[in-house]
């Protein structure tokens, strides 16, 4: 037998082997994600990765997260405010069933927000929740909530994947075998591999299409090549290699979701370190950055420039990238107006994600044309958490905030930058207090205004991650107001 | 026999005492709070406090290394922060992986390297000595990662035989699960069998060129009846040393091949681990691989006295 024959003879008996195993049916769906849940329960943690596999899909909340960011009804079908903005009355939807069998009512309401808000909570946005004063169990279908002051972004709080509804009764478990509400629940998990989701027969809205969802967990970028053109997944979600995004796109076999995300990515700056407590340094180094020359270098052009730190895809969104326009010359003018003529030396300090290791070795670059020296170290994260987060021990960094509508960190005078601004403060307990969205507008224009005027840290872009998926595939979100994986309503062509 | 085999015990113990104080020492002292990694950047000091008292990791040190060790001895090795599992559950699910794999491996690179080594050896010079021997030393050069991506893009990617990474499970069947093994396997097999071969065949040149070997084909021996009794016998021991240190390897550096494969293995783990400061399970994972590598040693001490007497009687 000669060569050819042979390699022929055993193709073809690798393509009855994957004929034979049934590798492809109608209404599965294996969908890979770069990281895996540390645990199953959504309401104390802050891995994204839990969102990622259970939001939605698995849990529910009072309201959710549609794709385009809005706020839709979830397991509330309607609700009042009053007058005075302190009372939520939410109506719950009926015949809700939590996935082990028992009905979900008013009292798994009350019962999921006073844990998220307890005195020894674990939920990592207890802070969101804290300014619910009661939880009222009106009749089965009715929850009343009443709130210490008016608080304009309640009902977005809610749709968080930390005030999912859960139940006492399997709350125990919850860890393990997640027990939710969704349109799919719970099947499997082969730790370190892949978690399992099925259809929940009994659910009680529009029910899933897909029968079965094989989340599977694949770090390594090349790992990830491999796995999406081998066609062991139909679905890779926040794919990690942006360069082989190309590749994808000019294969028929495949179409590339390029998703939105709220991460606002970047270059923090300790405003209390001098001299960045110079307004006049950091204006400068505004200036020095070539926003379009990191996204292009380190993101292969994915993401989109913004001026200030607000999600660029948000209506209220207002661009200032022209108050931090790159002009080096003026950079180095203003530098000199500060007192620093010859330049000075900092550190940047790199957490893991590409974009901040990829885009710190450029922004070096861009600084150092202007005179500034910058000290790289790449830092994992539990160190940067610590060091950078915790100890405030840095000059610069890199990172995207990827919690939703978070301006509200400049208000805190002792979160890692050290923005400490009185009139943004008063700006922001406004609008936590304000309902009417004319007026929220205006507010979040004004706040997005000042901290670009004070140049707190350097605004990069938004962070946008690639989708890869088989062409067949139908339903994704296009956006992700939420790190999230909602199922719900794919489906193959 | 008995005495040497409580000596070796007894050194055992010690390494292993040992070994516990520097694996905790040294995880401990990395920076960075596990309840900081999984609460994230909008935790608040009083959240972060709370996860601290539930993880239990407000204790001092000497408190929470004797709990540790005490727990082990008991067989039991903690739960693990992140998963909120039990260590030990976590251990023997990845165990299912790394060491099928790490024996698969072992297998193949000595099934390639006995023979390799062997006829190397016994045509020294000829073409047949010289192509084995450049096939190792390319085997020994190339990094087993960029092989095992070079493989996936042949077999995975293009001729679809086998899928890129992952595991099918025991429950998928045995051949299913050892298909996905196999290029895993392969990969980590080809620079231990290089390495092996070399040794095989430098050790028994060596014995070839002793004066027993000369007497006992002065009796009437042939060349390869002379290898086959006597010389490869005593060219088994530095190649038994090499099997145990790559074994060693094996279980214990299989991390980037498992990362290439996407296999849940105990390299995997810890390599996880490591990164969400899952302190518990970076140090019950190193002691398992640690106390793994001393007693294949204990063992390959064991297996030179049964090869060679002489040992026996000297320790």
């Amino acid at each position: 037998m000669n060569f050819l024959k042979l390699s022929k003879l055993m193709g073809a008996s690798a393509l009855a082997m994957m004929v034979a195993s049934g590798a492809f049916a109608e209404g599965d769906m294996t969908v890979a994600l770069q990281l895996e849940p540390p645990h199953l329960d959504p309401t104390s943690a802050a891995a994204g990765a839990i969102d990622s596999v259970l939001y939605s899909n698995v849990f529910e909340g009072l309201t959710r997260f549609a794709s385009d960011g809005s706020i839709i009804p979830g397991l509330a079908k309607s609700w009042e405010i009053s007058e005075d903005g302190l009372t939520y009355t939410f109506k719950l939807a009926e015949g809700v069933m939590f996935h082990d069998g028992t009905t979900m009512d008013a009292e798994d309401v009350k019962f999921s927000l006073d844990r998220a808000r307890a005195e020894d909570s674990t939920n990592a946005q207890k802070a969101l929740y804290a300014g619910i004063s009661t939880v009222d169990v009106v009749d089965p279908t009715t929850v009343k909530l009443t709130l210490a002051a008016p608080n304009g972004s309640m009902l977005f709080n809610l749709a968080w994947g930390d005030a999912v509804i859960v139940a006492p009764e399997s709350i125990e478990g919850i860890k393990q075998q997640p027990v939710g509400t969704g349109a799919f629940k719970f099947s499997d998990w082969v730790q370190g591999d892949s978690i399992t989701l099925e259809k929940n027969a009994a659910y009680w809205g529009t029910p899933a299409v897909l029968d079965k969802v094989t989340f599977k967990f694949i770090s390594d970028p090349s790992a990830a090549f491999a796995a999406v053109m081998a066609e062991d997944v139909d679905v890779f979600s926040g794919y990690p290699a942006p360069e082989n995004v190309p590749q994808f796109e000019a294969d028929a076999r495949f179409q590339v979701l390029i998703v939105n995300t709220e991460g606002e990515t970047i270059l923090s700056t300790n405003n209390k370190m001098p001299p960045f407590d110079n307004v006049m340094v950091r204006k400068a180094m505004s200036h020095a950055i070539d926003r379009q020359a990191i996204i292009d270098g380190a993101m292969f052009g994915l993401g989109t420039p913004i001026g200030t730190h607000f999600a660029e895809h948000n209506p209220d969104y207002v661009d200032l990238t022209a108050g931090s326009a790159y002009d080096p010359e003026l950079a180095k003018k203003m530098l000199a107006e500060a007192g620093f003529a010859d330049g000075f030396k900092t550190t940047l300090k790199l957490p893991p994600p590409s974009y901040a290791r990829r885009g710190g070795e450029i922004i070096a670059a861009q600084l150092r044309e202007v005179g500034i020296e910058t000290e790289i170290s790449n830092l994992e994260w539990a160190q940067w958490l610590e060091q950078v987060f915790k100890g405030k021990d840095f000059g610069l960094t890199i990172v995207s905030h990827t919690e939703p509508m978070d301006i509200g960190i400049y208000a805190r005078p002792d979160y890692y930058f050290q923005y400490d601004k009185p009139e943004f403060q008063a700006l922001n307990a406004k609008l936590e207090s304000e309902a009417d969205p004319a007026k929220r507008t205006e507010l979040t224009a004004a706040m997005q205004k000042m901290i670009a005027e004070d140049a707190v840290n350097g605004y990069l872009f938004q962070l946008a991650v690639p989708t890869i998926a088989k062409a067949g595939v139908v339903g994704l979100w296009e956006n992700a107001p939420t790190q999230a994986t909602d199922m719900t309503a794919v489906h193959w062509k | 026999m008995l005495r040497f085999v409580l000596k070796r015990l007894l050194s055992l113990v010690l390494s292993l005492a040992v070994a516990s104080v520097v694996i905790f020492l040294f995880v401990e002292v990395v920076p960075g709070d596990p309840a900081a990694y999984m609460l994230g950047m909008n935790a608040q000091e009083d959240t972060l406090n709370a996860l601290r008292e539930q993880l239990g990791l407000n204790g001092g040190l000497f408190e929470r290394y004797a709990s540790w060790v005490g727990g082990m001895l008991r067989g039991d090795f903690g739960t693990s922060y992140t998963y909120r599992t039990p260590v030990s559950e976590m251990i023997g699910e990845r165990m299912w992986i790394s060491l099928p794999l790490a024996l698969f491996a072992l297998a193949l690179s000595t099934a390639i390297a006995f023979p390799a080594g062997i006829w190397a050896a016994s045509k020294r010079g000829s073409f047949a000595d010289v192509s084995v021997m450049s096939l190792t030393q390319l085997g020994v050069a190339i990094p087993n990662f960029w092989f095992a991506m070079l493989m996936v893009l042949v077999f995975a990617i293009n001729l679809r035989w086998f899928s890129a990474g992952g595991f099918a499970g025991w429950d998928a069947g045995f051949w299913a699960a050892m298909k996905s093994l196999t290029l895993p396997a392969v990969a980590l097999a080809l620079p231990q069998a290089s390495i092996l071969a070399r040794v095989m065949r430098s050790s028994l040149l060596d014995t070839l060129g002793e004066d027993y070997i000369r007497t006992a084909r002065a009796k009437g021996l042939s060349r390869r009846q002379a290898l086959w009794r006597h010389a490869l016998r005593n060219a088994l021991i530095p190649v038994l040393t090499i099997i145990g240190l790559q074994f060693s390897f094996l279980m214990a550096g299989a991390i980037i091949i498992e990362n290439v494969f996407f296999l849940p293995g105990l390299g995997r783990l810890v390599f996880q681990s490591i990164s969400a400061r899952d302190l518990i399970v970076v140090e019950s994972v190193v002691m398992l691989l640690v106390f793994a590598v001393i007693v294949v040693n204990f063992l390959v001490d064991i297996a030179y006295a049964l090869v060679d007497p002489r040992l026996r009687v000297r320790a």
